[in-house]
């Protein structure tokens, strides 16, 4: 076998699933330009370094955009949040009516297992609304 | 200023629109052979002389494949380009330089889709986001919406602007006699339709349609000698920015700017120097989007601009003369369809919906979710 060992063991995806199995909500950073890549992938989006590594993420983030979907019966929300490392994911912000998530709101991220283990927010404490 | 060596040297000789919007018993590939045979029989060009097939459908993975077998076609050159909606516009963009490179000498650009007949509901390819299902946002709806809410946000715009983008569409579409949503449209009516995905309403979304569409472009010289007056492509540019909408880098400006810029430079024109506009309306938030991202008003001035009344038939800027994806069809990959409105605009054929004079036509498409952009400039033979 000749495979390049940069790029041994599992894939970013299969990493990240685990890790958040665990408990664990990670990030890639690049080592080259410190960008921080989610969702996971081989070369950092910024430089196009492939030199990553993965770091536990903080959990804050700032909703970047919001919007409310609505069924027959629920409604829900779905928001992108901009996470304090630099990244942004999809994700939901829930402990607050689903129109009241704000573009702007400081919020904070928690492992929720349904039964799959997912990132969900929920407003910080004390955090600008 | 020396002209860019693609400019004018293809033409869309030949095109084909179905027309049939809501067509039981008719599979996507019917519609795309129907398509197909009114482009070719529109300039006089047999089956047999197609040495270049271009396509794009949504139920299937190798329309190439299907599409040659089943018109029979010997191909020697071919792109199934899947980028969404925008799809045919990056064809476009290929076969404008096959036929000038000779990988080609007769380019067929077609598409069918039976998506309102099969089900009702917009078939999207099985593409699975892992980052984003388990937060079930509306595909590709949210994406939309999220868009929608950040320009808001940003800028001001308001869903009374975003109505008043469906209120023109409808407006356009009732001056044609072959839109598939005709009839009167209040802002009223839009504002109290359904919440489907905040801030976007049943009514900011497009039509579920069926509905096929096909071009025939060759070099410019052959074009001439054709049974209809050539459109030529004067430029054309595609942009990819994203898959998932959390990947967009900033949600009120898409990457329809870098197309826009592309397509300027190779046709030597800028956004005054068009004279009609189609940019895909797959929701009203995306006409507002797109005609700030070309140029035609400046960033967060969309809203005020299409309220000002701008775009309607009357305005200073006919958009979406057909109805648009809003009121005329839109059988889930629309982006085709921009283009043969352009083209039966600048041919004079639009009847009471014409637009007197128009000698250059802007183009524009959108695929994914707001992820892959695409927009072509075609003149007449005064352009060249």
């Amino acid at each position: 076998m000749s495979t390049d060992p940069r790029f041994g063991g599992p894939g970013p995806d299969e990493v990240w699933r685990t890790a958040l199995d665990e408990g664990r909500f990670l990030l890639q950073h690049c080592r080259t330009c410190h960008a921080c890549r989610f969702p996971p992938a081989m070369v950092c989006g910024a430089c196009g370094s492939s030199d990553l590594e993965w770091k536990e993420a903080s959990g804050s983030g700032k909703v970047y955009s919001a919007t409310t979907v609505r069924e027959r019966d629920n409604s829900y929300n779905v928001s992108l949040i901009d996470l304090a490392e630099g990244a942004r994911m999809m994700s939901s912000v829930g402990g607050v009516a689903p129109d009241e998530v704000r573009i702007g709101m400081e919020v904070r991220a928690r492992i929720v297992r349904e039964p799959e283990a997912i990132v969900l927010f929920e407003p910080k404490e004390g955090g600008a609304w | 200023m020396v002209s860019h060596p693609l400019r004018g040297r293809a033409a869309i000789a030949g095109i084909g629109n179905t027309k049939r919007w809501n067509a039981p018993g008719r599979t996507p590939f019917d519609q795309m052979q129907e398509a197909a045979i009114l482009a070719l029989e529109d300039c006089g060009i047999g089956l047999k002389d197609v040495d270049g097939l271009f396509c794009a459908i949504s139920s299937s993975g190798l329309p190439v494949l299907n599409a040659a077998e089943r018109l029979g076609v010997s191909v020697r050159h071919a792109d199934g380009t899947m980028v969404g909606g925008a799809s045919f516009l990056f064809h476009l963009q290929n076969a404008v330089s096959a036929l000038d490179h000779g990988l080609c000498d007769v380019a067929l650009v077609c598409y069918g889709s039976n998506q309102l007949s099969a089900g009702g509901r917009l078939v999207s390819m099985p593409d699975p986001q892992p980052y984003e299902a388990p937060y079930r946002p509306r595909y590709p709806i949210s994406s939309y919406a999220l868009a929608a809410a950040r320009h808001m946000h940003d800028y001001g715009t308001t869903r009374e602007n975003l109505a008043d983008v469906a209120v023109a569409a409808r407006a356009w579409a009732n001056l044609n006699p072959d839109a598939f949503a005709r009839g009167p449209l209040t802002r009223d009516e839009i504002l109290s339709s359904r919440m489907v995905s905040d801030p976007i309403t049943r009514a900011d979304c497009c039509l579920v349609t069926d509905g096929g569409a096909a071009l025939v472009l060759t070099r410019a010289d052959r074009a001439r000698d054709l049974a209809k007056p050539p459109i030529y492509v004067l430029g054309t540019g595609t942009a990819i920015s994203h898959r998932q909408i959390a990947a967009m880098p900033d949600l009120t400006t898409t990457a329809a700017v870098e197309s826009g810029r592309r397509a300027y430079d190779m046709a030597g024109v800028g956004p005054s120097g068009i004279d009609h506009v189609m940019v895909y309306d797959a929701f009203t938030v995306t006409t507002l989007l797109f005609l700030e991202d070309l140029g035609f008003c400046s960033k967060g001035e969309g809203g005020a601009f299409v309220s000002s009344g701008a775009i309607a038939p009357g305005g200073a800027l006919p958009v979406n003369t057909n109805g648009g994806g809003l009121s005329c069809n839109h059988p889930g990959m629309y982006g085709l369809f921009t283009i043969i409105e352009a083209v039966e605009q600048l041919r004079g054929d639009c009847g009471e919906r014409q637009v007197p004079g128009a000698e250059v036509a802007l183009a524009h498409a959108n695929g994914g979710v707001l992820s892959s952009q695409a927009t072509a400039i075609l003149g007449t033979a005064a352009t060249i």
